[in-house]
């Protein structure tokens, strides 16, 4: 069953054309990831998916419902949280205050939220630093927080735009476990644009490859590594 | 209302708008490069109106050769004023650097009131009371003097920006802040420059405007405002559109002045500011960013 | 000792300290007292736009003068009194707000610009009420001035000592919703809008509306200050009531005592009066009267305030106090 259907997207910036023609489906409880070099299109994919812009032409729809060009927070509303390649934190807010945020999506009242933001902290370690300022978190915390914060809203997809950015091989093992624990225990069905390859073999089940804003390929993580257009326009020869 | 009469207050307005004009193209070189909302503008122009008046009280300097003492300290002050108060802070919040220059305005404006006090202050020269007939029309020398200055101090500006080595990096820096922090330009120095060079067309427009009206503390904010409308209307960051702007908006203010009633005629400036914040922002030259 | 505990004594014993005042002072403290507390309270409403939401306003004169005039005008034509005019001048200033917050954020108006537009239709209404006859025009609105012995707390009028408690009690009804807006909801919505509002717009907040909100509870609030001004001053001027030096004088104290926080513009009010009262007594007493001085000193303690403290200066008396966990 699949909870994303992308159906024909296309969007251009003034002449410069940045998705063509996109479809791809993302089941309910899988993991899913997005690769391809720098400018394929990815981030634009994800935006159109979560309403920051709308798609030229195309679909976009969620458990069957379409959800194409609704404004953002109507999209998160719909069950779609995303974090953003350029963290965003609420930088004068304390960590708490900042996945409270996200929580009162879900909870009408403060204290529920509260509740929910300090469980969803323990989840991804930040439980300590809960009293800090957001500002004063290490990049590494701010992608954790960023993360926590998108999952605090109760979605039903998560979009994670390169949140492995930067991180030790250490502490991408420490996150590919939190989030493979979350998939497995609540189902969430979680997009990721990455680079770090070793996320991606270790969490995807499926894998969309992107290039000049086209698909170029699709499929299990071990058939698209071995797919030569894909090895020649991103992974190269020794990627494996 | 017979057509000579609007066309004497068309061409009125039209030359009062080109010292306008000068006043926001001061602002508008200031925004357009270093991005700041100079909220002290019409304050500046205050002070350069008193200064002509100084100098005049003084030393029977003319207005129109009191420019060159006065943009000259200008130039330093507005120098200094980037340097010392404004560069160092360049990476705080946008409000922030709005809040910095509101305290300058503030103790400019109030100190003004101090060493000055409340009573209306002016020039008189003679060419105040000539005039040129042309036809029916009735053109003031004073005001005529006063819109060729504007627009031969304008004329040097735009040469400044297009010609010269210093005008183009300032206006690199204008497109482009990190590319041209990339190729080397010191960047803190170009925008305490260009602060210095908009405040001596401040100085410029303040002694050409002591020849039209007479100054008193309180047109500080009044002009800051109108700077505002003008180089909104006109479209930020486009020095011809500063112009214009200036043009227009003393144009309708001469008509609204005579056509409905004269103290309402800056409600019109308003109006035009609101109308054109909402519907077209970049202004009738600006470019969309 | 928790922080929270430490707070609830200290503003225990304010409130009791501020409740007792007028037994202590003499008149000339009680009237500095009640402008501080008109500071105060003007000064949290418009906390609640600029340090919750993020908005700056710089045209706030509107409101209060909307406000007052409402109302006095209701009085002096038809004897309505200020609990019942109070109602159409929260109205006005709802009516206003709402149409200021609606232009503003369908058209994407944010930061210097949206402070542009609101002084613009300060300034607007300034010189068209300079037009309004039957509001006294540039001559002014007088209320009569009935100096009671007892209070009249239903037409406002009556000794300093009423006009004090009635400021008081609204400060600290202002400080109460404050507390419980910052706390709610909406509180955190605000402060998310205000730090980065594409990543609240990511979290399901439809900022439009939170925004729309935070004006005009802010603008509804001010009008009740309005109202006060008008029956306590008795007498409006369009120059002065909508004037754009009294929107700077209203968010002196935020800024200055500290944005967003609850106690800031209090305690930035209080600073602020109380030492530009000391500055114009000493010059008194060396027998200056030099108009102008006391805006100097406000535009010098701005811009201290701006360079040096950003924060304003409540959160480091605050942590000194032992009020914060950080």
């Amino acid at each position: 069953m699949a909870l994303l259907e992308v159906r024909g997207v296309s969007k251009a910036f003034r002449g410069l054309r940045a998705v063509q023609s996109v479809s791809f489906d993302v089941a309910e409880g899988a993991i899913a990831a997005m690769i391809g070099p720098n400018g394929a299109g990815k981030t634009t994919c994800f935006n159109v998916i979560a309403g920051v812009f709308a798609p030229d032409t195309g679909t976009v729809s969620l458990g069957g419902r379409a959800i194409t060009g609704l404004h953002p927070h109507l999209v998160c509303r719909a069950g779609v949280g995303r974090t953003f390649q350029v963290v965003k934190p609420f930088p004068q807010m304390s960590v708490l205050d900042n996945v409270v945020v996200g929580a009162l999506n879900a909870s009408a009242r403060v204290a529920d939220a509260r509740r929910e933001a300090r469980r969803v902290l323990e989840l991804l370690h930040l439980q300590e630093k809960r009293g800090a300022l957001a500002a004063s978190l290490t990049l590494p915390e701010r992608k954790r927080l960023e993360v926590a914060r998108a999952m605090a809203t109760r979605p039903r997809l998560l979009l994670l735009d390169e949140v492995m950015a930067g991180l030790r091989p250490t502490e991408v093992d420490e996150m590919v476990g939190v989030f493979r624990r979350i998939n497995r225990e609540t189902g969430l069905t979680i997009l990721l644009i990455e680079h770090v390859m070793r996320a991606v073999m270790a969490l995807a089940g499926r894998v969309v490859v992107l290039h000049h804003g086209e698909k170029i390929c699709e499929g299990a993580p071990e058939e698209v590594v071995r797919d030569p257009a894909v090895l020649e326009c991103y992974l190269g020869e020794e990627a494996l | 209302m017979t057509p000579d009469l609007i066309a004497n207050v068309v061409i009125a307005g039209l030359l009062t708008g080109l010292v306008y004009g000068l006043m926001a193209l001061g602002l508008s070189v200031i925004f357009g490069v270093v991005r700041v909302v100079n909220f002290a503008h019409g304050e500046m122009m205050t002070i350069a109106m008193y200064a002509a008046v100084i100098l005049f009280g003084a030393f029977g300097l003319d207005p129109l050769l009191a420019v060159v003492p006065v943009a000259v300290a200008f130039f330093g002050f507005g120098y200094a004023l980037q340097s010392a108060l404004i560069n160092p802070f360049i990476t705080r919040p946008e409000h922030s650097q709005f809040m910095l220059l509101v305290a300058v305005a503030l103790i400019m404006v109030n100190a003004l009131l101090m060493i000055f006090g409340p009573d209306a202050r002016s020039v008189q020269v003679d060419y105040q009371l000539e005039s040129y007939a042309i036809g029916p029309i009735l053109i003031d020398k004073a005001r005529l003097l006063a819109a060729g200055m504007a627009v031969a101090t304008s004329a040097a500006l735009f040469a400044f920006f297009r010609l010269s080595l210093v005008g183009k990096a300032i206006r690199a820096c204008a497109d482009n802040h990190l590319g041209a922090q990339v190729v080397g330009l010191n960047v803190k120095r170009l925008y305490a420059l260009t602060f210095g060079v908009g405040s001596a067309c401040v100085a410029v427009a303040g002694c050409m405007m002591i020849l039209l009206v007479d100054v008193t503390p309180v047109l500080g904010p009044a002009y800051t405002l109108l700077a505002f409308v003008i180089v909104i209307v006109g479209g930020l960051g486009s020095m011809p559109g500063a112009l214009l702007g200036g043009v227009l908006i003393g144009v309708s203010e001469a008509l609204a002045g005579l056509l409905i009633v004269p103290s309402a005629k800056s409600m019109f400036s308003f109006a035009l500011l609101i109308l054109v914040l909402l519907f077209r922002p970049q202004g009738l030259l600006g470019k969309r960013t | 000792m928790s922080p929270e505990r430490r707070a609830a004594i200290l503003l225990t014993l304010l409130g009791a300290a501020l409740v007792a005042l007028p037994w202590l002072a003499g008149s000339y403290v009680l009237s500095v007292a009640t402008l501080i507390l008109f500071f105060a309270y003007t000064g949290q409403a418009w906390n609640v736009m600029m340090g919750f939401a993020g908005q700056l306003s710089l045209g706030h004169s509107l409101y209060v003068g909307l406000g007052a005039y409402a109302a006095a005008g209701l009085f002096f034509h038809y004897g309505i009194g200020p609990w019942a005019g109070v109602w159409l001048a929260i109205a006005a200033c709802v009516a206003a707000g709402a149409v200021i917050g609606f232009l503003a954020f369908r058209f994407g108006i944010s930061g210097v610009y949206f402070a542009l537009l609101t002084i613009a239709f300060a300034e607007f209404t300034r010189i068209g009420f300079d037009h309004i006859q039957w509001l006294g025009g540039p001559g002014g609105l007088f209320i009569k001035v009935e100096q009671r012995e007892a209070w009249d707390l239903l037409d406002l009028r009556g000794t300093p000592r009423m006009f004090y408690y009635v400021m008081l009690a609204l400060t600290t009804g202002a400080f109460a919703l404050c507390a419980w807006l910052l706390r709610s909801r909406a509180g955190y919505y605000w402060q998310a809008i205000r730090e980065n509002e594409e990543a609240a717009q990511a979290l399901g907040i439809n900022t439009f509306r939170w925004k729309m909100l935070a004006v005009v509870i802010s603008a509804a609030m001010t009008a009740v200050s309005g109202v006060f001004f008008a029956f306590y001053y008795n007498n409006l001027f369009p120059e002065q009531i909508f004037h754009i030096s009294r929107s700077i004088e209203i968010i002196l104290g935020p800024i200055i005592g500290g944005l967003g926080t609850l106690f800031g513009p209090i305690l930035g009010a209080a600073v602020l009066t109380i030492l530009a009262d000391g500055i114009t007594e000493l010059m008194a007493l060396a027998g200056l009267e030099i108009p102008g001085v006391k805006q100097v000193f406000y535009g010098l303690c701005l811009l201290v305030v701006v360079m040096f403290l950003p924060h304003g200066i409540w959160p480091t008396i605050a942590r000194r106090l032992g009020l914060t966990r950080r």
